[in-house]
């Protein structure tokens, strides 16, 4: 089979390259760990083990702000853009309806815009938006905790719509066809067809929408208002200012965050694989 | 005493294509009934809006006398098995069956009761808990029936729920069919497109073919006394010899010749007809001279096919082929390729169809 | 009533329940998304008055003319070379790591793409500052040259921290479509090159590569789209010594005070993405 190129190529020579990528790609984030531990106020350097840089973070009352404003934007704009997200990914999934190019289309662009131009777009959005509401209204708003959420729902919409779109086109469409046929009103084909099929997708593309708002910085950094900053945000800030141990210990803080949403992740996808492969499963065969 | 089902000018336009023309078709209550056609004929659309899952564009649908056409299919007093079974992943065997009782509210108990009665129906008991993705194809079309059964339908529709089975398991998921029908005492209404399917499990059959329905009858009737030339090509095997009918009951075939016929109502006299004669009802035999009734022709055999239990031969008439088939005798000499033979055919052993 | 009717009532229902579902977000995207949009093309044809606010009144093509100028050519074009050196690194390291997973069982094979993955999602920003760490003086990647008697390594706030930075943030997205579009060979194609060019190197020239273009033009866009509009891998690693497009689209902003060009390289920015997303789909890219 492929043997036969494989030993011509040497297959050290491609097992080498494969382990320099994986070291490549893992060696930092141990690296990072690692030095977040060592006592020497030098980056980089080992100065014997200490785990003070991490018993700072609690008495750091600033960062623990933006922790929680992180957290607060990440719950409450991972809410709205799932529940919008999942209600465009039903109506594009199962209905025909005028404009269904317009709204297919306008939810693909978040996708691929970069995130300096979605920047760009929501600051001058708003200051345009207050403007006209200050002239016109008299009401006085400014950047703050829901421009940060408004930005980020919308970008999330589109990304958990494509989440669950996919699972709702691996779903097979007869099954609410079923229901209907079983006495079922659409409300409880949906409740107790539907919603149950596509809650992995749902909760995959949650996930999703909290993992790219907590790993935001482009956009919150524009939005954002002088009370209201994001970890992210805050963290950027700091570097540029200079590298101290504390960001050291912080960084590990939201690696190990991001880790855990991976995990939970990666054990969504694996439920979510092998429910579809039940469903998937074809009849026939022997009785 | 009404119909189970009983349609009228039945039509379903889907943009432009008419997959429904013009559809009448009463069934009887209690029958076992089957749609059978090719794929695209329109026999699936027509089940479809038996049960409500499309409407019709135009024309009456009735069940037990009640106007249903315009309403959705959780208010129809029908049932679906459908061909993928369409069982709920998510569910166990017995919710599955219970979920038309829950939808409608019947109350606990008596949900259990049926349940139960249901699943032993389909012989699935002890399987209650099981998920469908653990149960083998034979087993979830047993439940998909339990499922629709439990609700006790006027009607229960059946979309090809065969065909994804192999042929071995087939044949005994019709058997069970069949039985199970008898037991139940309901109208079954059966779409397939496998004739053989047909003829073995219906009391009737309804033809169709390009959305129009061509012909209803028992198995019998469809395989003797074809009206169309396509009902007479889909069901069983048949040569077909052209002509033009000049009475009631004598058609002109295209080489000049004039063969006795049954006598034919649905065609006019004057019409371009085919004469449907199926190859086991032609005999190969020296006759000297054909008596009444009988119809002779010479020929020469041009190939001979040995398929166990018969022969099939290929004869050249002067004007056309036709295929014979004999049954496979040991003691009787088979006829050679190149032989002159002469066939002849009892008069009432054809059918007169339309092109 | 007739079924006619009732067949146009059903469809309409289901057109207006479709259309009732899509509303809000349909709505959302379009105050929250479109119109912002919109208002950056329409910013980028207004005026920076003295004091570095928007006059909207004179409408004219400054901010686009300005684009010419040397300042904003130079930015872009190290820009696009800093993106097409991160393209072609990403793509030497990655072709061969692809071969290799696509020739692994498929458990290993797994396992390896997950591996691949998981840095991808962690959190960026302490991705970037991870090499922040590691290429700084004195920090762990100088030590190691030092011990081996390389002498110390300043690469941090040189074009190749960003790349090296770059290269990482976005190997995974070269990796997977050549992954994916290895996996398709048909292997007996290779075996009939063999028959016919007898060498490895023909053979791959031939018919390898070619059969899994659209791996490489998919992972090369994927790769070197956002690379151009980096903005943070530029800013922790490089400097700020030599500006990017993202930074300096960013300047505009936040001390220029010139949002017209601001407005205007956004926008040229989100064209080149539009473009290169349809030469990626057009390309078969959708079909990996």
């Amino acid at each position: 089979m492929s043997e036969t190129i494989t030993r011509r190529l040497p297959a050290w020579a491609l097992r080498t390259n494969g382990a320099v990528v994986l070291i490549f790609l893992y060696a930092p984030i141990i690296l990072l760990v690692v030095f977040s531990f060592s006592a020497s106020r030098i980056p980089g350097q080992w100065g014997g083990f200490t785990s003070e840089w991490y018993a700072t973070l609690f008495d750091d009352s600033r960062l623990q702000r933006t922790i929680s404003v992180s957290v607060k934007v990440a719950l409450v704009s991972t809410l709205l853009a799932t529940v919008l997200g999942t209600m465009s990914a039903l109506a594009l999934e199962r209905f025909k309806f005028r404009g269904r190019k317009v709204v297919d289309a306008l939810l693909y662009l978040p996708i691929i815009i970069p995130d300096v131009t979605m920047a760009v777009m929501m600051l001058m959005f708003f200051s345009q938006a207050f403007d006209l509401l200050d002239s016109v209204f008299g009401i006085g708003l400014s950047k703050g905790f829901a421009t940060i959420v408004v930005s980020h729902v919308a970008f999330n919409i589109a990304f958990v719509s494509v989440v669950v779109r996919a699972r709702i086109a691996g779903m097979d469409a007869t099954l609410e066809q079923a229901a209907s046929d079983l006495y079922a009103t659409r409300w409880q084909a949906f409740r107790f067809v539907t919603l149950p099929l596509i809650a992995p997708g749902v909760l995959g593309g949650a996930l999703l929408a909290i993992t790219l708002s907590l790993d935001d910085v482009v956009v919150t950094q524009f939005v954002a208002g002088p009370g209201s900053t994001t970890l992210p945000v805050y963290v950027f800030s700091l570097i540029r200012k200079g590298v101290t141990p504390t960001i050291n210990a912080v960084s590990v803080i939201m690696l190990v965050a991001s880790l855990i949403l991976v995990a939970g992740s990666v054990g969504l996808q694996r439920a979510n694989a092998s429910r579809g492969r039940q469903q998937l499963r074809t009849p026939g065969g022997t009785s | 005493m009404s119909a189970a089902v009983s349609l009228r000018g039945i039509s379903k336009l889907f943009d432009d294509v008419t997959a429904v023309d013009n559809v009448d078709l009463d069934i009887a209550d209690g029958e076992f009934f089957a749609l059978l056609g090719p794929s695209g004929c329109g026999k699936t659309t027509t089940l479809r809006m038996i049960a409500g899952l499309e409407l019709p564009s135009a024309g009456s649908l009735q069940i037990f006398g009640e106007e249903v056409g315009s309403l959705p299919p959780n208010k129809r007093p029908v049932n679906t098995v459908f061909q993928n079974y369409a069982l709920f992943p998510h569910m166990s065997v017995a919710d599955n069956v219970a979920f038309g009782l829950r939808m409608r509210k019947v109350p606990k108990s008596e949900i259990s009761t049926r349940v139960q009665e249901a699943i032993s129906l389909v012989r699935m008991t002890g399987m209650e808990g099981r998920r469908p993705n653990q149960l083998s194809g034979g087993q979830q079309q047993r439940v998909a029936l339990a499922r629709a059964l439990v609700n006790r339908p006027k009607v229960l529709l059946l979309d090809e729920p065969l065909a994804a089975l192999d042929l071995k398991l087939r044949q005994e998921m019709q058997f069970e069919l069949k039985q199970l029908q008898r037991e139940v005492g309901i109208t079954f209404v059966f779409v397939t497109h496998d004739q053989e399917e047909a003829l073995a499990l219906s009391d009737r059959i309804g033809v169709m073919n390009d959305g129009r329905l061509l012909q209803v009858g028992t198995p019998e009737e469809m395989y003797d006394a074809p009206v169309d030339r396509f009902v007479a090509d889909f069901i069983g095997r048949s040569n077909f010899l052209k002509g033009v009918l000049e009475s009631s009951d004598v058609v002109c075939l295209s080489n000049g010749q004039r063969i006795n016929v049954p006598v034919v109502e649905t065609v006019a006299v004057g019409d371009d007809v085919q004469v449907s004669l199926r190859p086991e009802r032609v005999m190969i035999c020296q006759l000297d001279a054909a008596p009444s009734g009988v119809t002779k022709l010479s020929g020469v055999v041009d190939t001979e096919t040995f398929l166990g239990n018969s022969v099939v031969y290929r004869v050249a008439l002067d004007w056309m082929t036709i295929e014979v088939e004999t049954d496979h005798r040991p003691d009787v000499a088979r006829h050679a390729v190149g032989e002159q033979v002469d066939v002849w055919w009892r008069d009432d052993a054809v059918a007169v169809v339309k092109p | 009533m007739s079924v006619g009717i009732a067949e146009a009532k059903r469809e309409r229902s289901e057109r207006r329940r479709g259309f009732l579902l899509a509303l809000p977000s349909f709505a959302y995207m379009v105050l929250f998304f479109a119109v912002p949009l919109v208002i950056v093309l329409v910013y980028s044809f207004a005026t920076r008055t003295s004091t570095g606010s928007t006059a909207l009144s004179d409408w004219n093509l400054d901010a686009y003319r300005k684009l010419g100028e040397p300042i904003v050519r130079n930015v872009v074009v190290r820009s696009v070379i800093l993106a097409l050196v991160t393209t072609v690194i990403c793509l030497v390291v990655a072709y061969p790591f692809a071969w290799f997973c696509a020739h692994q069982r498929p458990t290993i094979r797994n396992l390896l793409l997950i591996a691949v993955m998981i840095p991808f999602w962690t959190n960026f920003l302490v991705r970037n500052y991870a090499w922040r760490i590691l290429l700084s003086n004195g920090g762990p990647i100088s030590s190691f040259t030092e011990a081996i008697g390389l002498g110390e390594t300043n690469i941090l706030f040189t074009k190749t921290a960003v790349v090296i930075g770059l290269v990482y943030a976005y190997l995974p997205f070269m990796i997977l479509p050549l992954y994916a579009s290895i996996d398709r060979l048909d292997r007996r194609l290779i075996e009939a090159g063999r028959d016919l060019y007898g060498s490895g190197s023909q053979t791959f020239r031939r018919i390898v590569l070619p059969l899994t273009m659209p791996g490489v033009i998919a992972g090369s866009i994927l790769v070197f789209v956002p690379s151009m509009g980096a903005y943070v891998t530029p800013e922790l690693l490089g400097g700020g010594k030599e500006t990017l497009l993202g930074s300096y689209i960013v300047t505009q902003f936040l001390t220029a005070r010139n949002w017209p060009v601001g407005a205007s390289l956004s926008f040229v920015l989100m064209a080149v993405m539009l473009v290169s997303t349809i030469v990626y789909f057009r390309s078969g890219g959708k079909n990996l």
